[in-house]
């Protein structure tokens, strides 16, 4: 394939886990927070807390769009690396910020924020390195 | 502590996890159709490979230690915390991975950290 075409679909893949990953996380967080503080000591503890946790429609929302991310994930690691797909979606932690902010009203200092910005600095360092060091099958 | 536990097991879990499905779908090969029957052959043959089930189990592992710490914090603290993950991902790239990391890359994580480290300092 055409390094145009290779780096198009990685960009692409890449958009889905920094969207799907996020509203995952954010929608799991929205469902545990539903399912309250966990603490198991106990079978049957455990047993109520899984029950609760299958029965909260968020987590199934959060569970669909994590298995998106996820499909997205291991279709571009089969031939970019691994330490370039991780950094390079690192910009997601700025989405999960995001989302907690205005989906979960959840508070954001501002060195938070601050620290967010810092994040995409480094994801732009490393956003021009190569994007395979190996043979693919070696 | 127990924070602290499930934090450990979702990044070293969940870095594993995912050094081993990177491994699994290295064997693979790289996809190149996304025609609904040639994506159904690639998830058969990443099936077969005993690393992809490895993965599939450490993740599985990371992901309710998750569910766990979310049940206790705020998605916006637990989030950045786990990137501590880049480093250790990066470190197992470079290891066991064979992958060549470069200096600049090294320094990109590094910011990266940084920025993961002011996230969590700047807790409310």
């Amino acid at each position: 394939m055409k390094s145009s075409g290779l780096r198009f679909k990685t960009y692409l893949l890449i958009l889905f886990m920094v969207v799907f990953g996020p509203l995952g996380n954010v929608l799991l967080g929205k469902g545990m927070k539903e399912v309250g503080a966990v603490s198991i000591h106990t079978p049957d503890q455990a047993a109520h807390v899984l029950g609760a946790v299958l029965t909260t429609g968020a987590i199934w929302l959060g569970i669909a769009s994590l298995i998106t991310f996820f499909v997205a994930y291991l279709l571009v690691l089969s031939w970019a690396d691994y330490s370039y797909v991780q950094p390079a979606s690192s910009i997601a932690y700025g989405m999960v910020a995001l989302l907690a902010r205005f989906m979960l009203n959840e508070a954001v200092t501002p060195l938070r924020w601050i620290g967010i910005l810092v994040i995409c600095v480094g994801v732009f360092i490393v956003g021009h390195t190569p994007m395979r060091t190996t043979e693919p099958g070696s | 502590m127990v924070r602290l536990i499930l934090y450990v097991l979702v990044i070293v879990a969940g870095t594993l996890g995912e050094v081993c499905v990177t491994r699994a779908m290295k064997t693979v090969g790289e996809v190149k159709a996304f025609r609904p029957s040639a994506l159904a052959g690639v998830i058969l043959r990443a099936l077969r490979v005993g690393w992809m089930w490895l993965g599939l189990l450490l993740m599985t592992v990371a992901f309710f230690a998750l569910l766990g710490i979310l049940s206790l914090e705020n998605v916006s603290l637990v989030v950045p915390v786990t990137a501590l993950s880049y480093a250790a991902g990066t470190l197992a790239a470079a290891t066991l991975l064979g992958e060549h990391v470069s200096r600049r890359r090294w320094a990109g994580v590094l910011v990266v950290c940084l920025g993961v480290t002011l996230v969590f300092l700047g807790r409310s």
